[in-house]
C-alpha cells in the first residue's frame, strides 16, 4: 500500500509540474493557435536563472527560505521576460504568414535558447541546492512524500486559484478569453489584441519558470536539455486535457503525470518516454480534442 | 462627423475598394446598400481600422483614422455591431457586454447604461448569466447591438443587421436602431442587403457596386429611382 501511495504522490509531483508548463502551452494556443514549442526553454531558463541567484546568494550568507523566494522571483521575472521577447522578436512578425511558418519560427527559437545555454554554461548536469526546507512534520512518512513535493503541490494548487481568479473575474482576463474567441471582434470592441497576447506570454512563461525553479530544487540537478524533455510531456498533457482549454491542461497534466508514475512503478521504467508518447498518439486517434476540449471546429 | 475620401482597401493583392467617398452628418442615419460582394462589409472594417485603406482618408471629427489602431478608433466613439452579429459565444451575456464597455472606466454611467439597455432588451436581461453562444439568432443580434451602445459610441457602424432574421425581429431591430438614433443622438451607419428596408429608416443613402459607388442621394429620391427599383427593391 505505501508504494502504491508513494507511486501515486509522485505521479501527483510529476503532474503538478506539467501543469505548470502545460499552462503556459495552452493559453498562448487559446489566444493564437500556436504551440509554442520555445515554452519549455522557458521552464530550463527558469531553473538556469534560479541557479544562478541561489549561487550568489549562498555566497552571501542567506538563509534557505530567503534564497528560495528572491530565487524564485528572479527566475519569474527573467523568465517573463524571456516569454515576452520572444513573442515580439519570433511570431509577432509572423502574425499574418501561415500557422507552419510561426511553428518553425517556434522550433528555431526553442533551438537557440537551448544551444544558447549549452554554450553559455555547461552539457553536463550541475547540482542544483535543496531550496526547499525539510520540514519537521514530515519526517514519519519522509519515505513516501519529500517536503519539496509538498511544496509543489501548495504551489500549483495557489498559481490554477490565481490563474482562475485572474482569467474569470479580472478585466484582463475578460479580454483574454474574449480575444481567444474572436479575435477580430476583440479588437472591434476595444481590446489592444497585442497587449493581450503579450500579457499571455508573461503569464505562461511565469508559471513554467515557477515550474522550473521547483523541479530543479527536487531533482537536485539540471542541464540545458530538461526544458526540452519537459515542454514535450507538458504538450502531451495539454493536448489529451484539450488544448485551449485551461482546466484541461491541468487534468491532462494530473493523468498523464499519474499514468506515468504507475507505469514506471509497476511495469518498466525504461520504456517510461514510450508510454507518454503512446499517450499521445492514442489521444489523437481516439480522442483529438482531448478530455475536456471542445468538439467545434473554427467558426467561418 | 466622417468624411471617407477616396479610399482604397486590398485583401493582400485582392482590391475590395476601388477608391470611394462618403460622408456622414452627425445625427443622420446614412445607409449603404448593394449586392453581395460589393464590398460594403470592407467599407465598415476600413473605417473600423481592422483592414486599414491602402490609399485615401478617413476622417472622424477631423482626425485621420488611417493610421490608428482598431482599439484607438473605438476610443474615438465608433462602434461596430459586425455581419454575423459575432458574439463572444462562451462569454455570458452580462459579460458580453462588459466587453462593449472596455475601454470605459466611469462604474456609475457604464451601470445606467446598462439599465437603459436592459430597458430597451428585457430578453437580455432575462438572459444575462446565460453564453452568448446559446441564444438564438435574433437574441444575438440584439446583444450585438446591445454590446457596441455600451461603448456609447457617437457613431454607430450596423452590418447586416436584418441577416437571417425573422420579419418580426428585424421589424423590432430597425424600430430600435431609429430609437437609438432619436433618443442619443447617435449617428448611425447602416450597412444592408435589405435596400427597401434600409432606405425606410435612413435620411440618405449610398448605392454600391464592385468596389464603387454608383449612386448617392436622399432615401426618397432612391426609393423612387428607377435603376436602384429593378437592382435592389425587386420592382
Amino acid at each position: 500500500m505505501d508504494y502504491f501511495i508513494e507511486l501515486f504522490l509522485g505521479g501527483l509531483t510529476r503532474g503538478s509540474i506539467y501543469a505548470l508548463i502545460a499552462l503556459g502551452y495552452t493559453m498562448v494556443y487559446g489566444i493564437i493557435q500556436l504551440i509554442n514549442f520555445a515554452h519549455g526553454e522557458i521552464y530550463m531558463l527558469g531553473a538556469f536563472t534560479a541557479l544562478i541567484v541561489a549561487g550568489i546568494l549562498t555566497m552571501l550568507g542567506w538563509n534557505q527560505v530567503a534564497i528560495l523566494v528572491i530565487a524564485s522571483i528572479v527566475a519569474v521575472v527573467y523568465s517573463a521576460a524571456y516569454g515576452f521577447t520572444i513573442e515580439k522578436i519570433a511570431y509577432k512578425p509572423l502574425r499574418q504568414a501561415p500557422r507552419l511558418s510561426a511553428l518553425i519560427s517556434a522550433i528555431g527559437m526553442s533551438m537557440f535558447l537551448q544551444y544558447y545555454v549549452l554554450l553559455a554554461q555547461t552539457s553536463n548536469f550541475l547540482p542544483f541546492p535543496n531550496l526547499i526546507p525539510d520540514f519537521k512534520f514530515l519526517e514519519p512518512i519522509e519515505h513516501i512524500v519529500r517536503s519539496s513535493e509538498i511544496v509543489i503541490y501548495a504551489t500549483t494548487a495557489i498559481v490554477m486559484v490565481l490563474l482562475t481568479g485572474l482569467i474569470k473575474f479580472t478585466k484582463i482576463g475578460k479580454a483574454m478569453r474574449a480575444t481567444a474567441q474572436d479575435r477580430d471582434m476583440a479588437m472591434l470592441v476595444g481590446v489592444d489584441v497585442n497587449k493581450v497576447i503579450s500579457m499571455t506570454f508573461i503569464v505562461g512563461s511565469a508559471t513554467a519558470a515557477l515550474g522550473g525553479v521547483l523541479i530543479a530544487s527536487h531533482t537536485g540537478q539540471i542541464n540545458y536539455y530538461i526544458g526540452f524533455i519537459a515542454g514535450i510531456k507538458a504538450f502531451v498533457a495539454a493536448v489529451l486535457g484539450g488544448i485551449g482549454s485551461m482546466p484541461g491542461a491541468v487534468l491532462g497534466s494530473l493523468v498523464l503525470g499519474m499514468s506515468e508514475s504507475f507505469f514506471t512503478g509497476y511495469i518498466s521504467s525504461d520504456y517510461e518516454d514510450v508510454f507518454a508518447f503512446l499517450f499521445l498518439v492514442f489521444t489523437l486517434i481516439f480522442r483529438p480534442s482531448g478530455i475536456l476540449g471542445r468538439t467545434d471546429t473554427d467558426k467561418v | 462627423m466622417l468624411e471617407v475620401k477616396n479610399i482604397q482597401t486590398y485583401y493582400g493583392n485582392i482590391q475590395a475598394i476601388k477608391g470611394i467617398s462618403l460622408e456622414i452628418s452627425e445625427g443622420e442615419i446614412i445607409t449603404l446598400i448593394g449586392a453581395n460582394g460589393a464590398g460594403k462589409t470592407t467599407t465598415l472594417m476600413s473605417i473600423s481600422g481592422i483592414v486599414p485603406p491602402k490609399f485615401g482618408d478617413i476622417l472622424f471629427m477631423g482626425e485621420p483614422l488611417q493610421e490608428l489602431s482598431p482599439n484607438q478608433i473605438v476610443a474615438l466613439g465608433i462602434s461596430q455591431v459586425p455581419e454575423g452579429r459575432r458574439i463572444f459565444p462562451y462569454l455570458t451575456v452580462m459579460e458580453n457586454l462588459d466587453m462593449g464597455a472596455f475601454l470605459r472606466n466611469d462604474t456609475d454611467e457604464i451601470q445606467k447604461d446598462l439599465e437603459y439597455i436592459f430597458d430597451l432588451f428585457p430578453i437580455l436581461a432575462e438572459r444575462r448569466h446565460q453564453s452568448g453562444g446559446t441564444l438564438s439568432g435574433g437574441e444575438q443580434q440584439m446583444l450585438a447591438v446591445a454590446r457596441a451602445l455600451m461603448a456609447r459610441p457617437r457613431l454607430l457602424l450596423l452590418d447586416e443587421p436584418s441577416l437571417g432574421l425573422a420579419p418580426l425581429i428585424v421589424k423590432q431591430i430597425f424600430k430600435i436602431i431609429r430609437k437609438i438614433n432619436q433618443e442619443n443622438k447617435t449617428t448611425i451607419f447602416l450597412v444592408e442587403q435589405n435596400a427597401n428596408l434600409a432606405l425606410q429608416v435612413a435620411h440618405r443613402g449610398y448605392v454600391m457596386e464592385n468596389g464603387r459607388i454608383t449612386l448617392s442621394d436622399t432615401s426618397q429620391n432612391l426609393l423612387a429611382n428607377e435603376d436602384v427599383k429593378k437592382a435592389y427593391l425587386g420592382i
